[in-house]
């Protein structure tokens, strides 16, 4: 039990049985969708929204390499220090240098699935460094040993129970199991970090190449803090995320909202344009722009799946993915879970490994009809099958292949099989669902349904 | 890897066009143009013409954003009510900045402040009871009070003491995202402030069950006193 593949059917079958887990997502996802859907309706044109979105995204990924160098030049015009990693290995080696650099001890994060993707915060504490998870879902998974569970409700899985628990060991401090109390344990421990950090690191929602300008969206406050108090602030961004003008925002900002959290806006929608400038007081001394490829631009490169690179992240396709909502995100073993995880994953990380992410689909294209930049969720997920089989084909299917033509292009031979059919269910019968079922790994959990009584040639023939 | 490779690795990747989104099932869509403020605005949730509406509006968001709106009729009422907040609340501390509105309403306040256009000390900042700043516009749409680091008092004020009192006047309030923006671009076009915020709300989580806590790290409450 060690490839991802043996790793996800074995903690998806524990999962999915297991009833608790299931009616913690289920009210979570019940509430969501509540507001989500409130949101949706106040739009006067939601669909008309998608499109644009879609069209804007467009235009920044195709022409990616215009709008990166205008950014790239527009923050460095403003004082910022921009770096280009190529591979998850270079943004931890520049990260780490600029901490060595800065005599750094304590470093704080808000929320970055880019940092996740590259493990910044093993590398660090590794290199000796304190890492403090500053988003409230973040921290309790930090101090939980655990990768965030949804991209954007890291700890949706745990009860406030659990969460106290974890509080009452790592911190010593939980009063109570109340929601309200345990928050106001994480903003007293949290506030002393910020105000000890020498580098505060962040993720983006959005790289403004126009203006030169990292925004960042968030509803706790902990990215502006991230931002403000620390000497160095470090912003990791993945390539994608660019939008090519300043106005674009007044459609994606709530977009986003709408579709991840549920909200007419987040509370803090901000956008970061440097260091400390003339005449401020407060802010950064230092500001560095890392933009991460890792893979990207192998994905840039497929035409057919370039628009997964469109994803704002918003975690509408896990919320609606009955697959996500049975198996939950820790199953898919990926730094991004749910529909767009499983597209994306075996383009980053290999078809071999996690392939079998696409095969974790029923195919309902609800994630497809959710997404508020359209991409093609579905359909990528047939062509990363496809892409699968002809990478290595399976022997099997050869054969079964090779053995069904020559019967269903003889229209004598297709009579007999279907007839024998019949016959075989019959028989079936006596052995289904035991342990000489030939087809026990299908039938332990399901049922056949029957083999209709004529076939539809029969019923021609007897027809008036 | 330097900067060279990667638009390098980029240009070679889009070498074959990416099919135009909305294409297919017998549609054929032009290449996408970038939309208008009046295309955004035919989707963007509605807000209506006249400027009541618009406060209106502004005031539903508010309230529903757990913030408190209020309006006054002159800087001594707007004072007065400050003062009120203070004593209600024990404030023993403020923080400010020299703003346009800001300057008038803390001397009103009597109480001593702690200005954060010149250099502070963050733990000082922490200690406060209050931030109150000046902001850049009022965003009906949203509920947004839209500040910078330049006109409200750098990056910390507005967001470390546990109460965030924003001054703003009538004429600050925009009927929606497209012309907040258009605003900012019009004011700051020539040299951005290192920092531009939309704050919608007191900073608030739904980490825990998703139940909403307010205060998770910024401030617990939000006043915006308008004039």
């Amino acid at each position: 039990m060690s490839t991802p593949a043996a790793r996800f059917n074995q903690d998806a079958r524990r999962l999915s049985a297991d009833l608790r887990h299931r009616q913690i997502i289920q009210t979570a996802m019940g509430n969501y969708e509540v507001v989500r859907d409130q949101r949706k309706a106040a739009f006067q044109d939601w669909q008309g929204a998608r499109q644009m979105a879609a069209e804007t995204k467009w235009e920044a990924v195709n022409h990616l390499d215009r709008h990166l160098e205008q950014l790239a030049r527009n923050l460095e015009a403003r004082g910022a220090k921009v770096h280009w990693a190529g591979t998850a290995q270079e943004a931890r080696d520049l990260i780490l240098g600029i901490l060595r650099a800065r005599n750094a001890r304590v470093i704080v994060k808000s929320k970055a699935m880019t940092s996740e993707e590259i493990h910044l915060n093993e590398a660090m504490e590794q290199a000796g460094y304190e890492v403090v998870e500053s988003d409230l879902g973040e921290f309790i998974v930090q101090l939980r040993q655990e990768p965030p569970y949804h991209i954007v409700f890291p700890a949706m899985h745990l009860t406030r129970d659990e969460i106290k628990d974890v509080f009452q060991r790592k911190l010593g401090d939980a009063p109570s199991n109340n929601p309200e109390e345990l928050t106001m344990v994480a903003r007293r421990v949290l506030r002393e970090k910020y105000l000890q950090a020498d580098v505060g690191i962040t993720g983006a929602n959005f790289a403004i190449a126009e203006t030169g300008m990292i925004s960042i969206t968030e509803n706790e406050g902990n990215a502006r803090l991230t931002a403000a108090l620390p000497r160095t602030m470090i912003t990791l961004v993945g390539i994608e995320k660019v939008l090519p003008r300043l106005e674009d925002l007044a459609l994606f900002l709530p977009m986003l909202a709408a579709m991840g959290t549920g909200q007419t806006l987040t509370c803090y929608n901000t956008l970061y344009g440097g260091p400390r400038q003339p005449g401020e007081t407060d802010g950064p001394e230092e500001y560095h722009v890392v933009l991460l490829d890792n893979h990207r631009t192998a994905l840039l490169a497929d035409a057919e799946q370039r628009d997964s690179l469109h994803c704002i992240r918003c975690g509408a396709c896990l919320n609606v993915c009955p697959i996500f909502r049975n198996v939950g995100g820790h199953t898919y073993g990926t730094t991004y879970c749910g529909p767009i995880g499983a597209v994306i994953t075996p383009n980053l990380r290999g078809v071999s490994d996690w392939k079998h992410l696409s095969y974790a689909s029923s195919l309902c294209g609800a994630c497809t009809e959710t997404c508020p930049v359209k991409i093609n969720l579905h359909h990528h997920l047939l062509q990363n099958r496809r892409n699968a089989s002809r990478q290595q084909p399976s022997w099997w299917q050869k054969i079964a292949f090779k053995a069904f033509a020559p019967v269903a292009t003889k229209p004598a031979l297709w009579s007999l099989v279907t007839q024998m059919g019949r016959l075989g269910q019959k028989l079936h019968g006596l052995v289904k669902g035991g342990r000489l079922d030939p087809a026990y790994a299908w039938t332990k959990t399901r049922d056949l349904p029957p083999i209709a009584q004529q076939t539809f040639r029969e019923w021609w023939r007897t027809r008036s | 890897m330097s900067e060279r490779d990667i638009p390098a690795r980029i240009r070679e990747a889009l070498a074959v066009a990416a099919p135009v989104p909305g294409n297919g099932h017998g549609t054929a869509r032009p290449t996408p143009t970038q939309p208008s403020a009046a295309d955004q605005r035919r989707v963007l949730p509605a807000v209506g013409p006249s400027f009541d509406q618009q406060l209106a509006l502004f005031r539903k968001n508010a309230a529903e954003l757990r913030a408190d709106f209020r309006l006054c009729k002159d800087l001594d009422e707007l004072a007065a009510e400050l003062k009120r907040l203070g004593a209600a609340e024990g404030w023993q501390r403020a923080a400010s900045h020299g703003g346009e509105l800001t300057g008038a309403a803390c001397r009103a306040l009597g109480l001593p402040a702690l200005l954060t256009d010149q250099p502070f000390d963050k733990r000082e900042l922490a200690g406060c009871d209050v931030g109150i700043s000046d902001c850049d516009a009022l965003v009906a749409q949203t509920g947004s009070a839209v500040v910078t680091s330049r006109s409200a008092g750098g990056r910390a004020l507005s967001v470390l003491p546990p109460h965030h009192v924003v001054l703003a006047r009538r004429e600050q309030l925009v009927p929606d995202l497209p012309a907040a923006f258009a605003l900012l671009k019009s004011k700051y076009g020539a040299g951005y402030p290192s920092m531009i915020s939309f704050i919608t709300g007191p900073s608030r989580t739904g980490d825990i069950e998703r139940i909403l806590v307010l205060g998770a790290h910024g401030p617990k409450k939000l006043t915006i006193l308008c004039l």
